[in-house]
């Protein structure tokens, strides 16, 4: 199953071939993934690969094991990280992360664009008051005052964030059960139920980076 | 093995040391002088040959303008980022520096760039290596600071190339020294490894694993260190002479060197005693007095050491972990010596650090043990495999000015990030990147790398070209980028124009200069040797000529002895160093029997002794610092 990184009877490194993250650890495309299992596999295939153990060898050997290496470092970077790892999923199932993705983020940024913010309907009235609290805090910020009491708000609805992404980090492990289902059917698995839980997936992930993203402006208001 | 042959170098901003595996052990290859520590001091002599280590040491207070030290921080820098330098360090820029060009350092009427000056210190090295193998040294590990960005990586293997040292690897310091720690125990577990050296702060967290030691999160400051703790104190004499004597000594490069000289003795015994007197000779007689507490010095010195906290900090939030689950700290460089940063330290990481082996030579140690691992690795290296990270993002300048990062610091290299660039209007051929290093948002905050030219992408309609670009850092943190243009299947050409660092031409051209240099360095230090040999034959042999032996010699054998003196004296004043050698020799054989008589009569003398005319340069901390009011007399 996984790709022929080294040669099996005298260990040489190969030339990489194109393959998928999850292929090159000889993995199917699950998201609910042995992590412990990846690090070891990640090890062994270290000890092989990295180009410090392969410094005697010849350039050509000495290119395919840094292209290797990297690849290998890529592709444990990408899959012990559960959020990286479906993005990247995704990614390879060609779907496009919304609003509060790195690269919809990046891209408002480049174009200069007000990025889009699609707050999830349940948030709304929560985050209405928590702006208008950070808005407030700024100013005390500002002026030199402080205000234990709106601090203490703050902190509550810090609190109430953070359960939140505790919940929705639940419900994604949920959709990724549904997910590894489909990929445990195989080719029976239609079209149809992949872009139904693919969509679940892409909803999940939206609504928890929103989350993160105001847990970080929360912490630098506090902070500063 | 003996073809691969390779050394361990540890380039430091104050001392450089080179070290070897020797058997299952890394050990340090003393210099000439016996010392294993080289200061990192370049000096040009009255001949404009280049002196280095202790021997230029003197030459600091003698001759400044003619030396140089603490190079490290130029190293890989452009002249609009080292002000804060220039105004606390006597860095003397050629008056002929362009903008954009790589620094030069004027010594004497030459002017040199830092890797050339660092090439001298690796080129001592080498020669120390090579005189403890009895051969040829030409590949080395060298280590840097983790936190060294791009350019400063790419400076110091340029200095490796123009030292003619194949630099196989950068090793980054902390992770070096955690090599050395965990050769003789093997065990597993969380490391955090401080290294507050001379010029250079880092903090590295690993995860130890069977033989694997993975880099977790790096941090640091590769402007924080000893140098800092003297800086403040130079200052402090300065202003105190100049406030009650009036005397401003500040552009007195002579009497700075000479305060910098007595406030690093003063340092170094404040690390063992509760208090030191400073008493600094001054011009026109005068002394300058000043006794400093230990006390004092820690409040002095509080805020310099109290800039590591947040890197430290830094590095455990993004390694995700909390002091209780570091288990072990390990403390390297100098100034980890003062009792003051071990407490810093012990609070940081609630625990006691250890410091079992030298943090002057650790980092050495390290580099020759991953110098082993590279060379094919031996009993004592086996399973051992050292995986390290980038110590900052990388990123490239999209629309705004704003930085897209493509590579996020602590990522373990080497890594790889590949990007897609289409062109905006009809029949362009040429896009520009411009790659840069940091963490800030906005480019401008960030450190350029390097600006690319993407060339030749055939002329289609804007948007229809698909230019794959592929940035790759290797395991030495350096970047690699190749392009391709995806339609076409045709190459892109990249023009790479670093915005800090020397072209490939001007290093081989450096290369070429250094051989030129080593061979009159090699006459030099013949003829040296050479004449050293002849005082010490002659002063043997006017010896011999007073002792009994003498007068058991026949008249012809005296002839013949007077007849080799004269000859010898009259080629030692020449500059052929072999005419004196062989001179030498003839007197050597003319005189054996002169010989054998003086050990016969057991008046032994030193005729067929060897030259121990060493000199030992090495210095002891003495003195002082300051706080309260200074004393003058």
């Amino acid at each position: 199953m996984r790709a022929a990184h080294f040669c099996e009877s005298c260990g040489k490194v190969q030339p990489p071939v194109p393959v998928d993250y999850f292929s090159f650890f000889g993995l199917p495309p699950r998201l609910s993934l042995d992590v412990a299992a990846l690090e070891k596999s990640f090890y062994e295939l270290s000890r092989k690969l990295h180009p410090d153990l392969n410094a005697r060898a010849g350039s050509q050997e000495q290119e395919w094991s840094l292209e290797q290496s990297s690849l290998l470092n890529d592709a444990y970077r990408t899959l012990r990280d559960p959020i990286k790892r479906t993005e990247y999923l995704l990614h390879l199932e060609g779907v496009l992360l919304e609003e509060q993705s790195k690269s919809a983020t990046e891209q408002a940024r480049a174009t200069g664009e007000l990025k889009k913010q699609i707050v999830p309907p349940d948030l709304l009235e929560e985050v209405f008051e928590l702006n208008l609290h950070l808005e407030e805090l700024r100013m005390n910020k500002k002026m030199g005052d402080d205000d234990p009491a709106l601090f203490e708000e703050i902190g509550k609805a810090k609190l109430s964030l953070e359960a939140k992404h505790e919940a929705l980090l639940r419900e994604l492990q949920t959709y990724w059960k549904e997910w590894d289902g489909l990929i445990d059917r195989g080719p029976d698995a239609s079209t149809t139920d992949r872009q139904r839980v693919s969509g679940k997936l892409v909803d999940v992930l939206n609504r928890r980076n929103y989350i993160r993203n105001l847990v970080r402006d929360v912490n630098a208001a506090m902070e500063n | 093995m003996a073809t691969d042959r390779i050394v361990g170098i540890d380039l430091g901003t104050t001392n450089s040391l080179v070290a070897f595996m020797q058997g299952e052990t890394p050990v340090v290859i003393p210099g000439d002088d016996g010392l294993n520590l080289l200061p990192s001091v370049v000096a040009l002599d009255a001949n404009n040959q280049p002196v280095i280590g202790n021997a230029a040491r003197n030459s600091l207070i003698e001759t400044p303008e003619r030396a140089v030290y603490s190079i490290k921080r130029l190293m890989g820098r452009g002249s609009e980022d080292i002000q804060e330098e220039l105004k606390l360090f006597p860095f003397r820029l050629a008056d002929d520096l362009q903008a954009g060009e790589v620094l030069r350092i004027t010594l004497g009427d030459k002017t040199f760039t830092p890797p050339e000056i660092s090439a001298l210190i690796l080129r001592q090295l080498k020669r120390s290596a090579e005189r403890f193998f009895g051969g040829p040294v030409t590949k080395a590990v060298i280590t840097v600071p983790a936190y060294f960005n791009d350019a400063q990586r790419q400076a110091t293997k340029d200095a490796g190339r123009i030292a003619g040292l194949e630099v196989l690897r950068l090793v980054n310091e902390p992770t070096a020294a955690s090599l050395a720690y965990g050769l003789d125990k093997k065990r597993n577990g969380i490391v955090a490894v401080y290294d507050l050296g001379g010029g250079t702060f880092d903090i590295s967290i690993l995860k130890l694993h069977d033989g694997i030691f993975e880099v977790i999160a790096t941090n640091g400051d590769t402007h924080l260190g000893g140098d800092d703790i003297d800086n403040l104190l130079i200052t402090i004499a300065l202003d105190d002479i100049r406030g009650d004597l009036g005397i401003d000594l500040r552009r007195n490069a002579e009497a700075v060197q000479a305060i910098r000289k007595a406030v690093i003795d003063a340092k170094i015994a404040l690390s063992s005693q509760p208090s030191v007197k400073l008493d600094i000779e001054l011009p026109g007689n005068k002394h300058y007095l000043r006794e400093i507490t230990r006390n004092q010095y820690e409040q002095l010195i509080q805020p310099v050491i109290d800039r590591t906290v947040g890197p430290c900090k830094q590095a455990m939030k993004d390694a995700n972990l909390k002091p209780e689950q570091i288990d072990e700290v390990v403390l390297v460089g100098g100034s980890t010596r003062i009792p003051k940063v071990r407490a810093l330290v012990k609070e940081l990481f609630h625990r006691e650090p250890h410091t079992d082996l030298n943090p002057d030579e650790v980092v050495a140690l390290g580099a020759a043990v991953q110098a082993n691992i590279l060379g094919g690795g031996s009993e004592a290296t086996e399973n051992m495999l050292l995986l390290d990270v980038t110590p900052l993002s990388l990123g490239i300048e999209v629309a705004g000015g704003v930085t897209d990062k493509i590579i996020l610091r602590n990522s373990t290299i080497p890594a790889s990030a590949t990007q897609f660039y289409t062109t905006q209007i009809d029949g362009q051929t040429n896009v520009a990147i411009h790659v840069l290093q940091g963490e800030r948002e906005l480019a401008k905050d960030c450190r350029s790398l390097a600006r690319f030219d993407l060339k030749g992408i055939p002329p289609m309609a804007a948007g229809i070209p698909r230019v794959e670009v592929k940035f790759l850092i290797d395991a030495n943190g350096i970047l690699h980028v190749s392009a391709r243009e995806q339609r076409s299947g045709k190459e892109a050409e990249i023009q790479v124009q670093p915005s800090y660092g020397l072209t490939d031409e001007q290093v081989e051209g450096m290369i070429l200069d250094s051989f030129d240099n080593a061979e009159e360095d090699f006459r030099q230090r013949q003829l040296i040797e050479a004449r050293a040999e002849t005082t010490t034959i002659l002063t043997a042999l006017e010896k011999g000529k007073k002792s009994a032996a003498w007068g058991a010699l026949t008249t012809d054998e005296k002839k013949q002895i007077a007849k080799m003196e004269k000859s010898l004296v009259a080629v030692n004043a020449e500059q052929d160093y072999q005419a004196i050698r062989k001179a030498i020799d003839a007197l050597n054989q003319g005189t054996m029997r002169l010989a054998e008589l003086m050990m016969d009569t057991a008046v032994s003398s030193a005729l067929k002794g060897k030259n121990m005319d060493e000199t030992d340069l090495g210095e002891g901390p003495t003195a002082p610092h300051p706080m309260a009011k200074a004393e003058f007399e």
